[in-house]
């Protein structure tokens, strides 16, 4: 059975269903708008079950490539799908956080709602396809053509200046695409293959590996996003609807991350061990910077965006360790942030969709009505701050550790990023959270719904159970990550 | 029964009556979630002290016992689990008989709050967490707990949410500790590099072989051991609240009162001379990471006893008086008296959870009034709560008859920190110990006077209150104390509970279960130092401790020496003294204190505002973070960033935009459209350029 190309394309079966309702009725007949809601929530649902028979099935005693597909395609390529330990969680962590964005827009969405869920269902199959492509044009349409359906979820359902955001996330992104595209084209010409595992054991040129190496950088800094080039982040992440948001911060981020390890590393480790004070600079930068900017910031959606950008920080700093443990920690802090930042974002959808704004300045002593919602928040809140019990300790230690040994001066200053999450994070919450409510508004607010709950819950458990359990993510990916390791340390030679 | 199933009731227990408490507290009601955590607590209490019975006099053997796996990713290996050793075994009934006590005390105390199961499940989390720091068998575990009280009193300190100052001071505990915990982080990092695993059974064998290693951190060459532990220490003092990092610990108090009794006395805050103990087998290769352990704790306990004797908040002196025993207890790490460290950490328990809830019984009887300034005289009214306060007061202050060997607690763990002081002063030859010798018995003067001062200032003399007063505070309890304008030290405690009509008329004794925990903590005040002497810091402390504080070979500061007389007796004489001084200023020139301070002189404004630390922290952290990060996001993000980048360019585009027409959804389409060509053409030209 060709299960990776199965949950790949189960979304677009959603997608014809919705298309089938938009032909036979009428697109804004409420019958017709549930309906579509439906297909899309069973559709996620059903990707997310076989999503988990993958992960069941999967051998985490073998390092390399599981359930290859190969097939000629046209034009002397071919069509190559397969996972490994570092790519197989992603999978899982799309096609969990999916399900959930559908019913975090269930009520919020109001026009063109057809369309909305079709843009999901598209967007999911990229970006699992992303995931587990094995060649690298089929990869390049993954990966490109993943942006479109955002580009549309922030320019059509988001926030006044949709159109600003949405052009700034274009632009950035198409900028490194462009010479992504660029270093593709020439591996394919150098190499005489677009076979990713041909590739990742394929000697490049030292010198060559540099300005390969700084193209594939291009398209991933981005996608990080690694600073300076994170400002589009922020009034993305302000702009896009909620569910837009908990994608973006969840799973589009992790394209970045993804691409170093499975590109940049393996295919060009000289380069990488060369560049890898660049990295390490760029990342405690991001850490520190991101983490003061965040602390100041009087929209609370602009706030997680920043402290994503921070954590992102550690992230780039534990893959370019070059160690087992660093490269462990920073999958798993992208794990984690998938499902913490994703939660922190629907946290702020909870209050935005009912006071619609995201000022700061205008909430307070929201615990007097809302308890519930207090308590979700904080575990939410300890989460980011990387509270021990928690997902979000694991990767930070681990990747702090990790670089500790390759630069004692990174894992310091990254290490001040623990006490600015906690200054930048608890203040948020102090300020929206505790207090007396003293704005009128907030007066007849009202706890969270069943629905909310039913969408918390889920991403709650994830981040105590791997808290407390991280060995569930490392039994699988320590066979991978141990062979990306010896293969990185053998060729630089370390 | 099996002590390793023991060990796992104690420490699973209260988790439990947290869940059931926090999860279905508004379901059960309030006397069922109180019942269930203060039950659990209550037995884990009794079988820690089985334990501990089991482990003094009974041959139980250490052991550690593994539940899970944590966090297992090469050579870093974490697991869930519980070491019992003498260590952990002391800390076992500290940590439960205080919280159990508080759990009781608080049903009183709380009584007229109404988030009860919200206030018992953060207790009980809380010992949880306590009970994990202290049974780890790595670093991570001990990580684990460590930041998990931190949590706890966190959530506890801003309890009282609807206060601003409460808030103000949750924040600021959780980030100092966490400045703490940056370099404690860092050393646990320098251990597993170094020594190549974060067990403490697999570290501990190869310190001796490595001490000496040199060490590269941030450019500089260390010896390795003086690194990793003054890293450590650094999460030590932030967690002890030590000088430098206390800030936060005053400002704790604007806590409910039994939790400044269990989380900042009686447990927490020992946490951090709890690990240099248990690391003692690092620390004693570590000679300049002990002295800057010493230097600290010395100048933290004279530190804080200067501020504390200036302050009127009760709940404030007696903060201080904590900082200032937790300083005395880093100097008998310091120096290589682990165990005596260990002891004062025990006794120091009971009298000071005794104080706090001693205070925390006036305050109740005074209708949340802090403030000293308006008490006086109130042993008539409170005559059990006066004579526990006295007992913990002559225990603090260590009083006892030095050759007959007779005393309170503190008379035995505090002589015997400033008898191992001189020791290492004498015998050892290190200046250092001379430094703490000479600082330990200056500071137990200076203990004296605050602690008699409290005593005098609250029971003692004229009535500075009026029943006026007292219905003036019964009828304001539902407001906000913190503008109150004679309440401008004291943040009243207030409470959102509608009004029971009974006025309150004059002070009175608080109910059974506020009376009984002050009751046992003074039999613990008075006998542990007796009963223990021997087995911590005596004869039979090779037995007591089965080797879980390691000590060097040239260690011999706990030796039975011959001292000098003036030596042995200089404690009690400046003890007496500073008793002198108190009752001189406060008993017969009664209103001398007020008038010393009404002057204003420079000295007592120094100490009467803590050195201005906040002040200073203020002007330097605080400005500069704010600074740096509106700098950070309008001039590095919004002018440099974006307006050379992206706004640049899409400025140009949306001129472009503006001219081809309207800027409307639709026409995203459009660009979608165009991007999806583009890719398509670069991929074609790309396939046929290749196959060409």
């Amino acid at each position: 059975m060709p299960i990776l190309s199965l949950i790949t394309y189960a979304p677009l079966l959603g997608v014809a269903g919705i298309l089938a309702l938009r032909l036979f009725g009428k697109a804004d007949d409420p019958r017709t708008v549930q309906a579509s809601k439906w297909i899309a929530l069973v559709t996620t649902l059903a990707t997310l079950a076989l999503s988990v028979l993958l992960v069941v099935q999967f051998n985490p005693h073998e390092a390399g490539f599981q359930f290859v597909e190969e097939a000629p395609w046209f034009a002397g390529l071919n069509y190559r799908m397969g996972v490994d330990g570092i790519s197989v969680l992603f999978v899982l962590l799309t096609a969990f956080l999916m399900p959930l964005c559908i019913a975090a827009s269930w009520k919020t969405i109001e026009k063109r709602v057809l369309e909305y869920m079709i843009a999901f269902l598209i967007l999911e199959t990229l970006v699992i396809g992303v995931f587990c492509a094995l060649d690298l044009i089929l990869f390049y349409i993954f990966f490109e053509f993943g942006l479109v359906p955002m580009f549309l979820i922030i320019g059509i359902w988001g926030g006044e200046r949709r159109v600003y955001a949405a052009f700034k996330f274009f632009l950035y992104t198409l900028l490194g695409s462009v010479l992504m595209l660029a270093a593709i084209l020439f591996m394919i010409g150098t190499a005489h293959t677009s076979s990713i595992p041909e590739l990742m054991v394929y000697h490049f040129d030292p010198k060559v590996q540099t300005w390969l190496w700084l193209a594939f950088f291009a398209s991933f800094a981005v996608k990080m996003p690694m600073w300076p080039v994170h400002t589009w982040l922020p009034d993305a992440h302000v702009e896009a609807p909620t569910a837009g948001s908990v994608i973006l911060a969840g799973i589009l981020l992790k394209l970045g991350g993804y691409g170093f390890m499975r590109f940049s590393l393996p295919m060009f480790p000289q380069a990488s061990h060369q560049f890898t004070p660049l990295i390490f600079s760029l990342s405690v930068i991001a850490v520190v910077y991101t983490s003061l900017v965040a602390f100041r910031q009087v929209d609370i959606k602009k706030l997680i965006a920043y402290s994503s950008v921070a954590h992102m920080g550690f992230v780039t700093m534990g893959i370019f360790s070059g160690t087992a443990t660093g490269e462990q920690g920073a999958l798993f802090q992208m794990l984690s942030h998938g499902v913490i930042s994703g939660a922190l974002f629907l946290c702020v959808g909870v209050v935005y969709d009912r006071m619609h704004t995201r000022e700061i300045a205008f909430y307070g002593g929201l615990v007097n009505r809302m308890p519930w919602y207090a308590a979700v928040f904080m575990l939410f809140t300890m989460g980011n701050v990387g509270l021990p019990g928690t997902s979000g300790f694991v990767g930070e230690i681990l990747t702090m550790t990790g670089t500790y040994g390759v630069s004692t001066w990174t894992a310091i200053i990254a290490a001040t990023g623990v006490i600015l999450s906690a200054v930048y994070a608890l203040t948020l919450y102090r300020r929206v959270i505790f207090g007396t409510i003293t704005n009128s508004k907030l007066m007849g607010i009202d706890d969270l719904d069943w629905r909310e709950v039913a969408i918390f819950a889920p991403l709650i458990a994830a981040t105590l159970v791997l808290g407390v359990q991280p060995g569930a993510v490392f039994n699988l990916t320590q066979a991978s990550v141990d062979h990306l390791v010896s293969a990185y340390q053998a060729a630089i030679g370390g | 029964m099996d002590p390793k199933l023991l060990v796992t009731i104690i420490l699973y227990g209260p988790l439990i009556g947290a869940i059931v408490a926090g999860l279905f507290g508004r379901r059960i009601g309030n006397v069922l979630s109180m019942s269930v955590t203060t039950g659990f607590l209550m037995l884990s209490a009794v079988l820690s002290w089985i334990v501990f019975a089991k482990w003094t006099w009974g041959g139980l053997e250490p052991f550690t016992l593994t539940y899970a796996p944590f966090i297992q990713v090469g050579n870093f290996v974490s697991n869930w689990s519980f070491r019992l050793d003498g260590l952990s075994a002391v800390m076992l009934v500290v940590v439960t008989t205080v919280s159990s006590l508080v759990h009781l005390y608080s049903w009183g105390y709380m009584a007229e709050d109404d988030s009860k199961p919200r206030f018992f499940a953060y207790l009980s989390l809380f010992t949880f967490a306590m009970l994990s720091l202290i049974s780890a068998a790595d670093f991570m575990q001990l990580f684990f707990g460590w930041e998990g009280v931190g949590l706890a009193s966190y959530l506890l300190i801003g309890f009282w949410h609807h206060k601003p100052t409460a808030n103000a001071a949750a924040i600021k505990a959780f980030v100092v500790n966490r400045v703490g915990d940056f370099g404690f982080a860092l050393g646990i990092m320098t251990v597993f590099w170094s020594l190549g695993s974060i067990q403490f059974a697999q570290i501990f064998p190869l310190v001796a072989a490595h001490a000496n290693d040199a060490w590269l951190f941030a450019g500089q060459s260390f010896r390795l051991m003086d690194l990793a532990c003054a890293l450590l220490f650094v999460g030590a003092m932030g967690k002890s609240a030590q000088f430098f990092l206390h800030t936060w610990l005053p400002d704790a108090m604007e806590g409910p009162t039994p939790v400044s009794a269990l989380i900042h006395a009686a447990t927490m805050v020992t946490a951090g001379v709890y690990m240099v103990c248990l690391l003692s087998p690092m620390f004693e290769y570590a000679p300049v990471a002990k002295h800057i352990v010493t230097v600290v704790g010395a100048v933290t306990a004279l530190f804080a006893a200067t501020v504390g004797m200036m302050q009127n908040d009760i709940k404030r002196v007696i903060a201080y008086s904590t900082c200032s025993q937790l300083g005395y207890m880093f100097m008998a790490a310091g120096v290589g008296a682990y165990q005596a460290g260990m002891f004062h950490l025990f006794t120091h328990a009971f009298f000071k959870a005794l104080l706090f809830l001693g205070a925390g019984s006036v305050i109740t009887a005074m209708v949340h009034e802090q403030d000293m300034r308006r008490y006086g005289g109130l042993m008539k009214y409170l005559p059990i709560t006066c004579g526990v306060m006295v007992i913990g007061t002559i225990a603090i202050t260590g009083l006892g008859i030095p050759f007959a060997e007779l005393g309170f607690a503190g008379f035995y763990s505090k002589d015997s920190i400033i008898h191992a002081a001189w020791e290492a002063g004498s015998a050892g030859h290190d200046p250092i110990g001379y430094f703490a010798w000479v600082t330990g018995i200056f500071v137990a003067g200076l203990t004296a006077y605050y602690s008699w001062r409290l005593a005098f200032f609250t029971f003692n003399g004229h009535a500075r209150w009026t029943s006026e007063d007292l219905e003036h505070h019964w009828h304001n309890r539902d407001h906000d104390h913190s503008h109150d304008d004679h309440a401008s030290d004291a943040q009243a405690e207030t409470h959102s509970e509608p009004d029971h009509g009974a006025v309150v008329h004059e002070p009175r004794e608080t109910p059974w279960t506020m009376r009984l925990p002050l009751l046992v903590l003074a039999l613990g005040a008075i006998g542990s130092g007796y009963l223990f002497v021997e087995k911590f810091v005596g004869a039979e402390q090779r037995e007591f401790w089965k080797g879980a504080i390691f000590t060097a070979a040239n260690n011999h500061v706990l030796a039975e020496g011959a001292t000098p007389l003036l030596v042995t007796l200089a404690p009690l004489i400046v003890s007496i003294g500073g008793l002198v001084i108190a009752a001189y200023v406060y008993l017969l020139r009664e209103g001398l204190g007020a008038r010393l301070a009404a002057n204003k002189g420079p000295v007592y404004l120094f100490f009467y505002n803590k050195w201005f630390f906040d002040e200073l922290y203020d002007a330097t952290f605080v400005r500069a973070a704010k600074w740096l990060g509106d700098l950070f996001w309008k001039g590095g993000d919004q002018r440099i960033i974006d307006g050379l980048g992206p706004d640049g360019v899409s400025a140009v585009s949306y001129e472009i935009g503006k001219g081809a027409g309207r800027l409307q959804t639709g026409f995203l389409y459009h660009y979608a459209f165009v991007m999806l060509l583009g890719v398509a053409a670069i991929l074609s030209y790309a396939l046929w350029a290749w196959n060409a």
